[in-house]
């Protein structure tokens, strides 16, 4: 028996989250008694034996044919490599890929999913993981009697620390059927940003900054902090900031370490989506506005002001430490 | 062009979250239920491709018969039909089960569900339809045209887009970009005059596995009292972030 686990990388590198699957997976199968195995797809500039530092001992890379992502391609190649190596259990990281590959190996396996799971399983006979529902708003363990599973991981869950070891890198290659084709005519990233459900921290700004054209100081508070930048709903309804940007109920949810709300109010969808951030800061001039009741650190006051002066409080902070 | 929209039964955004009988269920005593709001973009963009190139848009649940004022909504918005799968949608696997065999049925050139419920916040049926009927697969979609048989699809990915053709059939997991928010269709008086005499069709559920079981539900802990700062004095809020929160 072994754990499988989906190694994922951008354009040849690894991120943070790849080895959170690592170190998730590795721990996984420690409570199993058995070992993880990562798999890598497409070329890589980064080194897979960097897996050994969180737990893996072994990783494959497929190579030819998997530069392009593609969910049921993925999907089968993960299929064989477990049914080559007694995988049973997979663990897959919640990017946008890991949450529309899951269902489609689910299928295939005959596995049974649990999903926007928020820590290592409680049990593994049978398999039950916490997970959250209700946006945040209700936790729930999950159980699965399947014979095989698969456990998708909502980003920044359980953290990666970083140990000794390097991964054996084999060289694999399997052979697909016949698959429904979807073919990639172009993609685009946005440079020099921190895509948000990646994002360790996250500075966040709401109608209280009265127009688009104030983002500039904002923008200046998340890069002194390598922070992402996200906006609540109606900043992206009225088109101040894109969509991609717009966390909450019917967004993008989030659980960054720290999450810095700037003139939001705090309705609850705008919570659902955030409140598992670790620390919440809220930056607004209305004392009895709601975000305060959901916020670990509140400061009243004008935005105007207070964030820039924050901006040279971390900036002084960094210089002296 | 035969459409089909999947529509969940969930509770309103504002809904406050309780749970009874031990905590062992969802509590929807006193609760709004309302049309999933990622299924909305869906079905408005639906109703657009009715509107240029013809064709018919079918509504479908899988859910017991309190979802029908939701179906019915749904008509009133302006789909054709409704198709109301009579079982408890519980496991992801059993829903996308039921779904996959209307499908088969039905002949439809394209299936759009929300990327993922606001309930339960699975994200699986939509991939799941897709793998049992084998069909392509494009989740998170946030743009989409149509030529004859060809669908070009703007998907999100980390960090950016991704542009994709695909052959129809498809099945699309949506959300806002499908459509934009000021473009979601709500019901007027002659849709939903009209709504009533629209066709809902009870079906039986078709055997399918249930892979998963669901425990006890809790609440997230409370947060402790919020600790106010002057804001005179963001070295304090800096040196707490540091010092007591460890997050900088």
């Amino acid at each position: 028996m072994s754990v499988i686990v989906f190694l994922e990388s951008w354009e040849g590198k690894f991120k943070k989250n790849t080895w959170e699957a690592a170190l998730y997976a590795a721990k996984t199968a420690d409570m199993m008694g058995t070992e993880a195995i990562g798999v890598t797809f497409g070329k890589l500039d980064d080194d897979a034996g960097a897996a050994g530092k969180y737990g893996l001992k072994k990783v494959i890379s497929l190579e030819d044919g998997f530069d392009q992502y593609d969910n049921y391609k993925y999907a089968e190649a993960l299929q064989k490599i477990a049914s080559e190596n007694d995988g049973h259990t997979y663990i897959i990281s919640g990017t946008f890929n890991g949450k529309a590959l899951a269902p489609i190996l689910a299928v295939m396996e005959g596995a049974g999913l649990i999903t926007n799971v928020t820590a290592l399983p409680s049990s593994v006979t049978p398999l039950t993981a916490r997970r959250s529902v209700f946006s945040s708003k209700g936790f729930v363990d999950y159980t699965t009697e399947a014979q095989k599973r698969i456990i998708v991981f909502v980003p920044n869950s359980i953290g990666v620390e970083e140990g000794e070891g390097t991964a054996e890198v084999v060289g694999g290659s399997v052979s697909l059927g016949d698959n429904p084709a979807v073919e990639v005519k172009e993609v685009d990233r946005v440079k020099g940003k921190i895509p948000l459900p990646e994002a360790e921290r996250v500075v966040s700004g709401g109608r209280g900054l009265k127009g688009p054209e104030n983002w500039g100081m904002l923008e200046e508070l998340a890069e002194t902090l390598d922070a992402g930048t996200a906006c609540s709903k109606p900043v992206s309804d009225m088109g101040w900031r894109p969509h991609t940007e717009h966390v909450g109920q019917t967004g993008i949810a989030i659980n960054p370490n720290l999450y810095i709300a700037i003139g939001i109010s705090g309705a609850i969808q705008h919570l659902a989506g955030v409140s598992n951030s670790k620390t919440i800061v809220a930056i607004n001039n209305d004392p009895e506005a709601p975000f305060f009741k959901a916020a670990d650190y509140g400061v009243v006051g004008d935005a105007f002001e207070v964030v820039p002066r924050l901006t040279e409080a971390v900036k002084n902070f960094k210089a002296n430490n | 062009m035969k459409v089909l929209v999947c529509i969940s039964h969930v509770p309103d955004t504002t809904a406050k979250i309780n749970f009874t009988n031990d905590n062992k269920e969802f509590d929807k005593n006193g609760v709004q239920f309302v049309i999933n709001p990622y299924d909305e973009f869906g079905l408005t963009r639906a109703i657009w491709i009715k509107e240029k190139q013809g064709g018919t848009v079918s509504v479908l649940n899988v859910g017991r018969a309190e979802t029908e004022p939701t179906l019915r909504k749904a008509l009133a918005i302006g789909a054709d039909e409704a198709i109301r799968i009579d079982a408890d949608p519980t496991d992801a696997f059993f829903v996308a089960s039921q779904i996959a065999a209307v499908i088969k049925e039905g002949g439809y050139d394209l299936v759009i569900a929300g990327r993922e419920s606001i309930d339960y916040n699975g994200g699986q049926v939509p991939g799941m339809v897709a793998a049992m009927l084998k069909w392509p697969f494009v989740n998170a979609c946030v743009g989409m045209e149509l030529d004859g048989d060809t669908a070009s699809l703007i998907r999100e990915i980390d960090g950016g887009k991704e542009k994709l053709s695909v052959q129809l059939p498809v099945v699309i997991g949506g959300q806002k970009g499908l459509v934009e928010e000021k473009d979601l269709r709500i019901p007027n008086m002659r849709g939903i005059m009209s709504a009533r005499t629209k066709p809902l069709h009870v079906k039986e559920a078709v055997e399918a596995n249930r892979q998963t079981t669901v425990g006890i539900y809790e609440k997230p802990a409370p947060k402790g009292d919020v600790k106010m700062i002057d804001a005179e004095n963001m070295g304090e809020l800096v040196r707490l972030l540091h010092e007591e929160a460890k997050v900088i």
